[in-house]
C-alpha cells in the first residue's frame, strides 16, 4: 500500500512537472514581487476573461491528432478583418459585435479549410507548418492592410486610414465613438437570463413537438432538469432586489463565490435527498458531502480579510465568462458526438481510422475549421475587452501565448482538456503579470522580467515539445526492443 | 511538351517564379531609370553577407536534423564572440601588437571569428545532444529552442558586464544597445579587402573570398570520410547504423558544424552590415536562412553547396532590388519587408508540403 502510494506521488510529479514548476515559479514571483492580491486578482481575472476562449479553441485539433494548432493566428487575423469592416460600416455596440461574428465566421471557415488542406499535405509536420503558415498569412495580412486597403480598394473613412489614404492606421480604437469596447462584457445578466428563458422555452417546445411527430420518447425529465432552474431564477428576477442585482453586467468575485457555494450546496442537498428518499441507497453520499464541505470552505475563505478585500475588487464580466463556460460545455459535448468520436479515432491512429471507414482528411479539415472559427471568436472576445486593436500586432503573439498557457496547464501535443486549459491560463497569466514586477524588485530592472516571461513562454513550448518527442522516441525504442526480444525467443 | 513539364518539375515551380520575378524587378529598375549597377553591387554584397549563414543549413540538412531553424543558437554565440572582441579592442588589447588601424581591425575580426567559433561549437554540441533525443520532431523543437535561446540571450545582454562605450547605452538604460556600430572596429574590413569596381558594380572581393572559402571547406568536408558517413546517417539512419556508422555522433557533428557556421556567419554578416544587432533582431534569421537554401533547390532532406549559392543569390537579390523599386512605385515603404515575409514563409510551406503527406 505504502509503496504504491509513493509511486503514485512520483508519477504525479513526473506527469505534471511543467505545471508544478509553474506553480512554484508563480508562488516565488508573488513573494518576490511584494504585491498584494488586490493588484494581482483583478488583472488576472481580466486576462482569464480575455484569453481562455482562445486557449480552448486549441483543444479540438489536439484531439484530432493535429497537435498544437499554431494556425489560430489566422483565425485571429480574420477577426481583425471583420472588426475593420464593422468599424468602417459604423455599426455600434452589441449589433456591431454580432456583425463582426457574422463577417468573421465565413472568413475563418474559408481560412480553416485552406489550413486543413495544407496540413493534409504535410502530415507529421503540422506544427512547424502551422507556425510558418501563421507567418505567411501575416505577410498577406500586412499586404492587405498596408497596401490593398486604400491603395487598390478606395476607403473614404479618414479616421481609420493613415493620412496618405493608403493603409490602415497602427491602432483601431474600439472605445468611444466606435462603441465596440465591452460590447460583450456589458450585457446585463438579466438579458442573458431572458434569452436563456425564452430561448429555452422555444427550444424545448420545438424539441417536444419534433419528438411527438416522430413518435420518439419525449424525455421530458431531461428538458425539465435544464428548464426548471432557469425558470426559477427567471421568476426570482421579478423580486425588485434580485432584479436590480441582475440588471448589472459585472459580478463581484465575492458574490460569484457566494452564489457558487450556495448553488453547490443546494444541488448537493437535492442529490442527497434524492438518493436517500427516492432511490433509498445505503451508505454515505461521499461526493455530495465533499461538495458541501468545499463550498463551505470557499465561503469561509471570503471572511479572511485580505481575501475579502481582494475578492471585492474583482468584477467579472458575466457574459464573457458565460461564453467561456458555454465553449467548455460545447467542446465536451461535441467530442462525444459521432464526429467527435471520429476525431478521437483519427487522433489516435490515422491508419486504423482509415480502415474503419473514416474519411481522415475530411475529419482533419473539419477540426481545423472549427479551431480557426473558435479562435476568431476568441480574438473578438479579447479585443472587445482590451478596447484597441493593434492592427499589425494584436494577432501575432496569440498562438504563442495560447499554446504556452495550454502546455503550462499540463496538456501535451497529444492530449488536452478544458481543465488543463483553464489551469494553464491562470498559472501562465499569473506569472505574466508578476514577472516584470518581480524583476524590478529583485534586480532593479523591469525589462529583465519582461524578457524572462517571453523566455518562459518559448521555453515552456520548447520543453514540452522536446519531452513529448523524447517520450515518443523512448516508447518506439521500447516497442522495438520488445519485438526484438520476442523474435529472439521464438 | 512532356519534356518541358519534366524540366519544370525538376527545377521547381517556385524557383521559376522567383527567377522570373527577379528579372522583372531588374527590368523594372532599368525602366524606372534607377542605378542598376549599384543595385547589382548591392545584390552581390548581400550575397556574401548572408552566404555563410545560409551555408550553415547544409550540414544540418545533410546529417538528418532537417533545416536548422535553431541556427539562432549559433548566431547568439557569434554575437557573444563579436562583443568580446569589441571589449578587447576597447581595453587596448590589440594595440599591444600593432599600431596600424587596419591591422587592428583584422585582428579584431579574427578574434571575433575565433571566439564565435568556440562559443557556437560548444552550444552546437549541447544542441546536437538535445536533438538526438527528439528525433522526428527536430524542426518544431529546434524552432522553439532557438526562440527561447534568443529570449535567454536578451536577458544576458542586459546583465553581462560589458563596459565598452561602443556597446552599452551612453547615459541612461541598462545593458547593451540594440544596435552596436562597428565603425571603430572591423566594419567592412573584408568588403574593402581587394575590393574593386567593374562596370559600376562594386565587388567586395574579401567578403566573397571568405564566403567561397567557407563553401569550399564544407564541400571538401562533405566529400571526406566523415562527411560521407554523416550524409549517409542523414539519408537513411537505419541503413547507416547497419553499416556501422554511429548515427547519433554524426548528427551531433552535423549540428555542431551548422551551429558553428551560424556563429561565423553572423560575424561576417555584421562586418558587412556595419552593425551588430542584438535582442530580437536575430529571432527570425533562421527562417530566412532556411528559405534561402530551399529557394536554391534544397529539400528538407537534401541540400548542397550549389543550393546555397543559387538560393542566397536569388533571395537576397529579390530583396535588394525590390526595396528601392518598391520605394519608387509605392513610397509608403515596408513592401520589401512584406515581400520577405511572404516569400520566405511561402517557400518553407511549399517545401514542407512536398516532403511528406499521403492519403492516410
Amino acid at each position: 500500500m505504502n509503496t504504491k502510494k509513493k509511486l503514485n506521488v512520483r508519477s504525479l510529479l513526473r506527469d505534471n512537472n511543467v505545471t508544478i514548476l509553474f506553480i512554484v515559479l508563480c508562488i516565488g514571483a508573488y513573494f518576490a514581487s511584494g504585491t498584494t492580491l488586490n493588484f494581482l486578482l483583478p488583472e488576472l481575472f481580466t486576462r482569464i476573461g480575455r484569453n481562455t476562449f482562445m486557449v480552448l479553441s486549441l483543444l479540438i485539433p489536439v484531439v484530432a491528432g493535429l497537435g498544437l494548432n499554431f494556425g489560430i493566428v489566422i483565425g485571429a487575423a480574420s477577426a481583425q478583418i471583420a472588426i475593420f469592416l464593422v468599424l468602417l460600416m459604423g455599426v455600434k455596440g452589441l449589433p456591431g459585435l454580432l456583425l463582426c461574428v457574422v463577417i468573421c465566421t465565413p472568413l475563418a471557415i474559408f481560412f480553416g479549410y485552406l489550413i486543413g488542406r495544407l496540413f493534409n499535405s504535410m502530415k507529421g509536420t503540422e506544427m512547424i507548418g502551422g507556425l510558418v503558415a501563421g507567418y505567411f498569412s501575416d505577410g498577406l495580412y500586412q499586404l492587405l492592410f498596408l497596401f490593398v486597403l486604400g491603395g487598390i480598394i478606395p476607403i473614404a473613412n479618414k479616421t481609420l486610414m493613415i493620412s496618405t489614404g493608403v493603409g490602415v492606421k497602427n491602432t483601431m480604437k474600439l472605445g468611444d465613438k466606435a462603441g465596440l469596447k465591452y460590447a460583450l462584457d456589458n450585457i446585463p445578466m438579466i438579458n442573458i437570463l431572458d434569452v436563456l428563458f425564452w430561448g429555452g422555452l422555444v427550444a424545448s417546445a420545438l424539441i417536444l413537438l419534433y419528438r411527438l411527430l416522430k413518435k420518439q420518447p419525449l424525455g421530458i425529465g431531461r428538458i425539465l432538469k435544464f428548464f426548471v432552474p432557469v425558470a426559477a431564477v427567471y421568476a426570482l428576477s421579478f423580486i425588485p432586489v434580485v432584479g436590480r442585482f441582475l440588471g448589472t453586467n459585472r459580478l463581484l468575485l465575492l458574490n460569484a463565490i457566494e452564489l457558487g457555494a450556495l448553488v453547490a450546496v443546494i444541488v448537493s442537498v437535492i442529490k442527497i435527498i434524492k438518493m436517500k428518499a427516492i432511490d433509498k441507497k445505503a451508505g454515505l453520499p461521499k461526493k455530495e458531502i465533499m461538495g458541501i464541505v468545499i463550498a463551505a470552505l470557499a465561503y469561509g475563505a471570503t471572511y479572511i480579510p485580505p481575501l475579502f478585500s481582494a475578492f471585492s475588487v474583482v468584477k467579472l464580466p458575466v457574459m464573457t465568462y458565460v461564453c467561456i463556460a458555454g465553449l467548455v460545455i460545447f467542446t465536451s459535448w461535441f467530442l462525444n458526438t459521432k464526429l467527435g468520436q471520429e476525431m478521437r479515432t483519427v487522433g489516435q491512429n490515422r491508419a486504423v481510422a482509415n480502415s474503419a471507414g473514416i474519411n481522415v482528411d475530411r475529419v482533419r479539415i473539419i477540426a481545423m475549421i472549427m479551431s480557426t472559427v473558435l479562435a476568431s471568436y476568441g480574438q473578438l472576445i479579447s479585443l472587445q475587452n482590451i478596447g484597441t486593436v493593434a492592427t499589425y500586432g494584436s494577432h501575432q503573439q496569440v498562438g504563442l501565448y495560447a499554446i504556452a498557457a495550454l502546455l503550462v496547464g499540463g496538456a501535451s501535443v497529444q492530449q488536452a482538456n478544458a481543465k488543463q486549459a483553464v489551469l494553464g491560463v491562470v498559472l501562465f497569466h499569473t506569472l505574466f503579470i508578476l514577472s516584470p514586477v518581480a524583476g524590478k524588485q529583485l534586480l532593479g530592472n523591469a525589462m529583465i522580467g519582461e524578457y524572462f516571461r517571453v523566455f518562459v513562454a518559448y521555453g515552456v513550448i520548447a520543453l514540452s515539445l522536446a519531452m513529448h518527442a523524447w517520450s515518443k522516441l523512448m516508447k518506439g525504442k521500447e516497442a522495438a526492443a520488445k519485438a526484438e526480444a520476442a523474435e529472439a525467443k521464438s | 511538351m512532356a519534356q518541358v513539364k519534366k524540366a519544370i518539375d525538376k527545377f521547381g515551380l517556385p524557383r521559376i517564379i522567383i527567377l522570373v520575378f527577379f528579372f522583372v524587378l531588374i527590368i523594372t529598375a532599368g525602366v524606372l531609370n534607377m542605378n542598376v549597377p549599384a543595385l547589382l553591387g548591392d545584390v552581390i554584397r548581400r550575397w556574401g553577407m548572408y552566404g555563410i549563414l545560409v551555408l550553415a543549413m547544409v550540414p544540418g540538412i545533410q546529417c538528418g536534423i532537417g533545416p536548422n531553424f535553431g541556427v539562432t543558437i549559433g548566431i547568439s554565440g557569434g554575437l557573444l564572440g563579436a562583443l568580446i572582441s569589441i571589449e578587447l579592442r576597447d581595453k587596448g588589447f590589440f594595440e599591444n601588437f600593432s599600431h596600424n588601424a587596419t591591422l587592428d581591425a583584422f585582428m579584431g575580426i579574427f578574434v571575433a571569428l575565433l571566439l564565435a567559433l568556440i562559443f557556437a561549437s560548444v552550444f552546437g554540441i549541447l544542441y546536437g545532444m538535445l536533438l538526438n533525443r527528439v528525433k522526428g520532431s527536430e524542426m518544431t523543437v529546434s524552432t522553439y529552442v532557438g526562440f527561447s535561446v534568443v529570449a535567454l540571450f536578451n536577458i544576458l545582454w542586459l546583465v553581462l558586464p560589458f563596459r565598452s562605450k561602443t556597446s552599452i547605452w551612453p547615459l541612461a538604460g541598462d545593458g547593451l544597445r540594440n544596435t552596436i556600430s562597428l565603425e571603430a572596429d572591423y566594419k567592412e574590413v573584408f568588403n574593402n579587402f581587394l575590393g574593386f569596381k567593374i562596370g559600376g558594380i562594386y565587388i567586395p572581393t574579401g567578403l566573397l573570398l571568405i564566403f567561397f572559402l567557407a563553401c569550399f571547406c564544407v564541400w571538401l568536408f562533405l566529400r571526406s570520410r566523415n562527411g560521407i558517413m554523416m550524409s549517409a546517417a542523414g539519408a537513411n539512419p537505419v541503413y547507416a547504423k547497419a553499416a556501422g556508422i554511429n548515427v547519433d555522433k554524426m548528427r551531433i557533428l552535423g549540428t555542431t558544424l551548422s551551429t558553428a557556421l551560424g556563429g561565423i556567419g553572423i560575424v561576417m554578416y555584421a562586418q558587412s552590415f556595419g552593425f551588430l544587432q542584438l535582442y530580437n533582431a536575430t529571432q527570425m534569421m533562421g527562417f530566412s536562412c532556411v528559405a534561402s537554401v530551399l529557394i536554391g533547390g534544397a529539400s528538407i532532406n537534401r541540400a548542397s553547396i550549389i543550393n546555397v549559392l543559387i538560393g542566397t543569390f536569388l533571395f537576397q537579390g529579390i530583396l535588394a532590388v525590390a526595396l528601392p523599386v518598391a520605394n519608387m512605385l509605392l513610397p509608403e515603404g515596408q513592401l520589401s519587408e512584406i515581400l520577405r515575409i511572404i516569400i520566405s514563409n511561402g517557400i518553407i510551406l511549399y517545401a514542407l508540403s512536398k516532403s511528406k503527406g499521403g492519403t492516410r
